[in-house]
């Protein structure tokens, strides 16, 4: 509510329910997005992983093998996990909102979604098989 | 098929109750009764000081939204079958103050769509004998699904943001502000974009999605908030790259 709130004879005392701090389990679509929020954490912890990725590149071979030792301890390959699971969540419903957000028209006709979406995951496709072949050529 | 179907009602006396408690009434089960249906005949055969918010019965009007089962709906069209066994629990929409019953005060939205200029406006109006805005079916296409907003304020009680944040203006209001704002006829975006990009305004939408969900009319506010935060974003860069151009 917002403004002054006016108390008459009529209605001398309205009811406000309090929003509670699970409101997010109420129903499915909630806890789903309040899931996708929280993948940020998991963008953040890659982007973090790789400044570190670089920094022990940086100091030389010995810092290099040392953080390559580090990644294979069971703690990490588990984070490693999780956040990789969070990140398909964040970039599948990412493409999957796209359609909203983007309202393209084309000959005074609005671009169907699916052409959208599918674009999206197709650059991402394109993008990945991209990386792959840089990794793996030698 | 039962006889008979029970709805848990959210009841709320101000002179009685210090918050709303839950009654059961027992109504006729008929296939082609819509929740609305039940709330009548309980007004008119069991209990007549039942409150409750009802007009055009073909939804239409935007005035029965309530919470059933939990979520926001026209009762007008939400049949009784489709929420067998029960019992049905029928409650004021979320997030608004209860006046009474199944009545909510909607005070704070009709502050907030007067708020977004939700009408055409022109910096200069031309006489009558100019003849009218003429307009054409491509340019009535990018706003018509927008116009079909009944104000039934589901899209409110669906978002979370609402009410957490009570200064956001909210779904229905944006999408009727994007309604105007891609009206070829209107000249008044401007206005709308110092409302809409303030506190209160778009960026306070995180995207939830539940209103387009939720919306009887398939307007889709989730989609016109975010089409608007990229306009917003497009108007922000022209104000910084060329700020002597025209605002």
């Amino acid at each position: 509510m917002s403004g002054k709130v006016q108390y008459t004879l009529y209605h001398p005392k309205w009811y406000r329910r309090h929003v509670s701090v699970w409101w997010w389990l109420e129903n499915r679509s909630y806890t789903t997005f309040i899931l996708r929020e929280l993948t940020s954490v998991s963008v953040a912890f890659f982007a973090f992983l790789s400044l570190w990725y670089l920094r022990a590149l940086a100091q030389g071979s010995e810092s290099y093998a040392r953080f390559l030792q580090w990644l294979r301890t069971p703690l990490f390959l588990t984070l490693d996990s999780v956040a990789f699971l969070f990140i398909l969540l964040h970039a599948v419903t990412w493409f999957n909102l796209a359609p909203k957000a983007v309202a393209l028209r084309l000959q005074g006709k609005r671009v169907p979604d699916g052409i959208i979406a599918g674009l999206n995951y197709l650059a991402w496709l394109m993008l990945s098989v991209g990386v792959t072949w840089i990794l793996l050529r030698g | 098929m039962p006889a008979t179907v029970a709805l848990a009602v959210a009841r709320y006396r101000p002179e009685v109750e210090s918050e709303p408690i839950s009654q059961m009434y027992e109504v006729p089960f008929r296939k082609d009764w819509v929740v609305l249906d039940a709330l009548n005949y309980i007004k008119d055969r069991l209990d007549g000081s039942l409150s409750f918010r009802w007009s055009c019965r073909m939804g239409v009007c935007g005035s029965c939204g309530m919470m059933v089962d939990g979520f926001p709906k026209l009762t007008c069209s939400t049949f009784l079958s489709d929420h067998l066994p029960g019992p049905i629990r029928v409650e004021p929409l979320r997030y608004f103050p209860v006046v009474r019953d199944l009545v909510v005060d909607i005070t704070d939205f009709m502050q907030k769509l007067k708020q977004v200029h939700p009408w055409i406006t022109r910096k200069e109006e031309k006489p009558i004998a100019a003849g009218e805005y003429l307009q054409t079916p491509d340019q009535l296409d990018r706003y018509k699904p927008l116009s079909m907003c009944i104000n039934c304020m589901l899209c409110y009680a669906a978002c979370p943001i609402y009410g957490l944040e009570s200064s956001f203006v909210g779904p229905a209001a944006i999408a009727l502000a994007q309604r105007y704002n891609l009206d070829s006829r209107d000249e008044a975006a401007e206005q709308r974009h110092e409302i809409l990009s303030a506190r209160g305004g778009i960026w306070e939408c995180t995207f939830v999605g539940e209103c387009s969900k939720v919306c009887p009319k398939n307007v889709d506010p989730a989609g016109a908030i975010q089409q608007y935060k990229l306009t917003a974003t497009a108007h922000w860069f022209k104000s910084v790259l060329v700020p002597w151009g025209s605002r």
